[in-house]
C-alpha cells in the first residue's frame, strides 16, 4: 500500500525546460525524415524524367525520315501497266516483273541527274510498291512519290552530319522534308539504318514472352501451391525452398549457359528460336513467381481453409476454390515482376543465339528471332550514326510494350482482388 | 449403467479425482456420436488423456473448462479437423453412428459433411451470400438442378434465422455482413450440408450480447434436429443452451452429466471450484 502512495517520487515537469529540449529534438528529428524522404523522392523522379526525356527526344527523331520527292511517269516507263495486274493473289508476282527498282532509278536520274540515286536510300524504292498495292491506279498517271533519303543526308538533316552530307542539305534545300516512318513499324532488321523497322523484334518479343508465360506461370504456381499446402515439412522440401530461393538470383547469362547446353545441345532444338529463349527465360522467371505466389498463399487467412475443410471440401477443392482465387492477386503481382524481367533481358537470350541479324520476322517459334533488347544492344553497337535514334526509338517500343503488359497485369490483378 | 462405464476409470494422471465421470451414456437411445479412450498428442505433448464421451441427438452438448483444457482440441477430433495438424496425433475410438471415424475406410470429406464445424470467428468465404450457402451442396452433389439450389440455400438460411435479413441481397458478399449475421451465415452454410453432428467452436466469442443471444436462440431451435456440441468459455451460456454438460480440465474429461446437475451439484471438487469462480 505504502509504495502506492509514496511521495518520494518527483512530480514529472511536463512544462520544464529540459522536457521541451526533447519536444524540441523530436520535432527536428521528424522534419529531417521528413526531408530527407522528399529529396529521395526527387532524386528518382528526376533520374526518371531524365531518361524519359533524352529517351522520348531522340526516340521521336528515329519514327520520323527525311524525304525526297521522286516524280514517277508510269504511263511513260511500264510500257502501258494496267491497275488489274496489281489487285489480286497476282499483284506481288507482277510487282516483281515489272522492275520497279530500275524504273525508280531512273526517274530518280532524270530528276536528280546521274548520282542521283546516291542520294537516296537503298532500300527506298520498296516504298513505291507498297504505294503501288495501296492504290493500283497510281500506275495510269504520273504520280510523286517521296522516298527516304540516304542515312547520312538523313542525319545531316535531323541533326548534324558529315561535312559532305551537310554540303547536300544545303543544296537540296526545301526539297527535303520530313515524313512518317512506316517502315519503322513493319520492317525487320536491316544494314541500313533507313531501312530497319522494329516490327521483327517485337514480333519476336511476342512470342518469346508467350513461350515464357505458358510455360512460367503454371509451373511456377503449380509448384507454390504444392510447396505450400501439399509437402511435408521436412528437409527435403527445405532444401527445395533454399534451391528455389538461390536459382531466383543467379544471374542471368548463367540461365543462357543452361539454355545453350540443354536446349541447343542436348536436346538439339533450333537455335536462335523463340521457343528456346522462351525456354530459357521460364526457367529464370519461375522461381520468381514460386516465390511470390508461395507468399500469397500463405497469405490466405487459415480461417477460409477451416470454413472449407468444415464443410467437406477436399484439400484439392479446398485450394482450387478457395486458396488460389484469393492468392490469385498476389501471384499476378509475382508474375508481373517475372515477366518484365525476362521482357527486358538481353544476357542469356545472347548465348542461345537470338543476336543473330534475322531481316524477317519470325512466323513460329522455331523460327529464327530476336527479341527488342537484343535488338537494341545491337543497333547501339552499329557504326552508323543513322542507328542512334532507332536504337532510342526501339527502346520506346519496349518501354511501351512493357506499360501495356504491367497495365494488363494490374488490370487482371483488380478484377481478381476480394474486398474483405 | 452399461459397461461402458467401465473404461472410465480415471487415469492416474488426475490426482483430484477420486471417482469417474458419470452419466457418459445416453439414456434416450442410441447415443449419435461416442467417444471411448481417447488421446491426443501433439509431438511429445499429451493434449486429451484418456476422453470418453457420448454425444446425444436430443440434446445440446456442452464443453466448458479453463482455457488449454483441450475441449477445442477434443471437439475438433470429432470431425478430424485435427488432420490438418501434421504433429497431431490422435488414439482411442470416436464413433459416428457405430462407424469408427478414424479407421482407413472413413472418408474424411464425407465426414466432415455429416459432421459440421462452426468456427470461433465467422469465417464466410469471400463471396455471395447464396454461393456462401450453395457451395457445400454444390461440392456434395446435394442439389439436382438450380431451383434444388435454391431451395436449399433459402431453408438453411431460414433454419439459421437469417433469411428475412439476407433475401433481398443473396447476390451481396457475405463479408459485408455484421459479425453475428456472418456467424448465423456460417451455421447456415454447415446446415445447408444436412450434418447429423454441428460442432461449435466456441461460436459466440466474438460476438455482442444481441448477436449471442439470437445465435442461442438459434441453437435450442436446432436442438433435436441435429446433435450439437458445443464449446464455450461462458458458464451462463453453457446453463442456458445446453441440457448436458461436460467439464474439461488439463486434458482429461472431469466430469459429465445433466446441465442442471453440474451447475447446481457437481459431485466433483474441480468443478465446482470452476463453476464457482474459483480458477478459469
Amino acid at each position: 500500500m505504502n509504495s502506492l502512495t509514496d511521495t518520494s517520487r518527483r512530480p514529472t515537469d511536463w512544462q520544464g525546460a529540459e522536457m521541451q529540449k526533447r519536444i524540441a529534438g523530436r520535432y527536428a528529428a521528424e522534419r529531417r525524415f521528413k526531408a530527407m524522404g522528399i529529396v529521395a523522392i526527387a532524386l528518382s523522379a528526376g533520374f526518371l524524367a531524365f531518361l524519359l526525356v533524352v529517351m522520348v527526344g531522340n526516340g521521336f527523331r528515329g519514327f520520323a525520315q527525311t524525304e525526297l520527292p521522286v516524280v514517277i511517269d508510269f504511263p511513260a516507263v511500264t510500257s502501258g501497266a494496267s491497275p488489274s495486274q496489281f489487285e489480286g493473289p497476282n499483284a506481288e508476282a507482277n510487282l516483281q516483273v515489272m522492275g520497279l527498282r530500275d524504273i525508280v532509278d531512273s526517274s530518280i536520274e532524270i530528276q536528280y541527274g546521274q548520282d542521283g540515286t546516291d542520294l537516296f536510300s537503298p532500300g527506298g524504292w520498296t516504298a513505291v510498291s507498297a504505294e503501288i498495292l495501296n492504290d493500283p491506279d497510281i500506275v495510269e498517271r504520273k504520280a510523286t512519290v517521296y522516298l527516304p533519303v540516304v542515312s547520312e543526308i538523313d542525319v545531316a538533316y535531323k541533326d548534324e552530319g558529315t561535312a559532305g552530307a551537310e554540303e547536300q542539305v544545303r543544296r537540296l534545300g526545301d526539297q527535303l522534308s520530313t515524313g512518317f516512318n512506316w517502315n519503322f513499324l513493319s520492317n525487320s532488321d536491316a544494314t541500313d539504318p533507313m531501312q530497319v523497322g522494329i516490327w521483327g523484334a517485337f514480333k519476336g518479343s511476342l512470342i518469346t514472352m508467350i513461350v515464357t508465360l505458358m510455360l512460367a506461370f503454371p509451373v511456377g504456381v503449380l509448384a507454390a501451391l504444392y510447396l505450400e499446402e501439399y509437402a511435408p515439412k521436412n528437409r527435403l522440401t527445405d532444401l527445395i525452398e533454399v534451391s528455389i530461393n538461390n536459382l531466383a538470383a543467379v544471374p542471368s547469362i548463367i540461365f543462357g549457359l543452361l539454355g545453350l547446353a540443354v536446349f541447343l545441345n542436348f536436346f538439339g532444338m533450333p537455335r536462335s528460336g523463340a521457343l528456346v529463349g522462351g525456354l530459357t527465360l521460364a526457367l529464370m522467371t519461375m522461381p520468381v513467381i514460386v516465390i511470390s505466389g508461395r507468399n500469397a498463399v500463405k497469405s490466405v487467412p487459415p480461417s477460409i481453409r477451416e470454413a472449407a475443410l468444415g464443410i467437406g471440401a477436399s484439400p484439392l477443392q479446398v485450394v482450387f476454390h478457395h486458396v488460389l482465387p484469393l492468392a490469385l492477386p498476389g501471384i499476378l503481382t509475382g508474375t508481373i515482376i517475372g515477366m518484365a524481367r525476362a521482357l527486358g533481358e538481353t544476357a542469356p537470350l545472347l548465348m542461345i543465339g537470338m543476336r543473330a541479324f534475322i531481316a524477317t520476322p519470325p512466323s513460329g517459334i522455331t523460327d529464327p528471332a530476336t527479341v527488342l533488347p537484343v535488338q537494341i544492344f545491337l543497333w547501339s553497337d552499329e557504326v552508323d550514326r543513322g542507328f542512334v535514334e532507332k536504337t532510342s526509338a526501339a527502346i520506346i517500343v519496349l518501354l511501351l510494350f512493357l506499360l501495356v503488359m504491367n497495365a494488363l497485369a494490374i488490370y487482371l490483378r483488380n478484377r481478381f482482388e476480394t474486398r474483405w | 449403467m452399461n459397461e461402458d462405464q467401465k473404461i472410465l476409470e480415471p487415469s492416474e494422471s488426475v490426482t483430484m479425482t477420486d471417482s469417474a465421470p458419470t452419466g457418459i451414456t445416453n439414456e434416450s437411445g442410441t447415443p449419435k456420436m461416442t467417444a471411448r479412450n481417447v488421446d491426443v498428442f501433439y509431438g511429445d505433448k499429451q493434449a486429451i488423456n484418456d476422453v470418453s464421451i457420448d454425444v446425444n441427438m436430443d440434446a445440446v452438448t456442452a464443453f466448458i473448462g479453463p482455457s488449454g483444457c483441450g475441449k477445442s482440441t477434443f471437439l475438433r477430433c470429432m470431425n478430424r479437423m485435427n488432420d490438418t495438424i501434421p504433429i497431431a496425433r490422435v488414439t482411442g475410438e470416436i464413433k459416428l453412428e457405430g462407424e469408427d471415424i478414424y479407421a482407413s475406410r472413413m472418408d474424411v470429406v464425407q465426414l466432415r459433411a455429416r459432421v459440421g464445424m462452426v468456427f470461433q470467428k465467422p469465417n464466410p468465404f469471400p463471396k455471395s451470400i447464396y454461393d456462401n450457402i450453395a457451395y457445400g451442396p454444390r461440392i456434395h452433389g446435394l442439389a439436382t438442378g438450380k431451383e434444388d439450389l435454391d431451395e436449399i440455400v433459402e431453408s438453411s438460411l431460414q433454419r439459421a434465422g437469417l433469411w428475412g435479413e439476407v433475401k433481398d441481397r443473396l447476390q451481396d458478399s457475405g463479408t459485408a455482413l455484421s459479425g453475428g449475421q456472418q456467424q448465423r451465415l456460417c451455421i447456415a452454410r454447415a446446415i445447408a450440408v444436412d450434418p447429423e453432428v454441428i460442432l461449435m467452436d466456441e461460436p459466440c466469442s466474438a460476438l455482442d450480447p444481441i448477436a449471442t443471444a439470437k445465435i442461442e436462440e438459434l441453437i435450442h431451435e436446432l436442438r433435436g434436429k441435429y446433435a450439437i456440441v458445443i464449446v464455450t468459455h461462458n458458464m451462463q451460456q453453457a446453463a442456458r443452451v445446453s441440457q448436458k454438460t461436460a467439464f474439461f480440465h488439463l486434458g482429461t474429461l472431469v466430469e459429465y452429466g445433466e446441465t442442471t446437475d453440474i451447475f447446481t451439484n457437481p459431485r466433483e471438487e474441480k468443478t465446482r471450484d470452476y463453476i464457482t469462480g474459483r480458477y478459469g
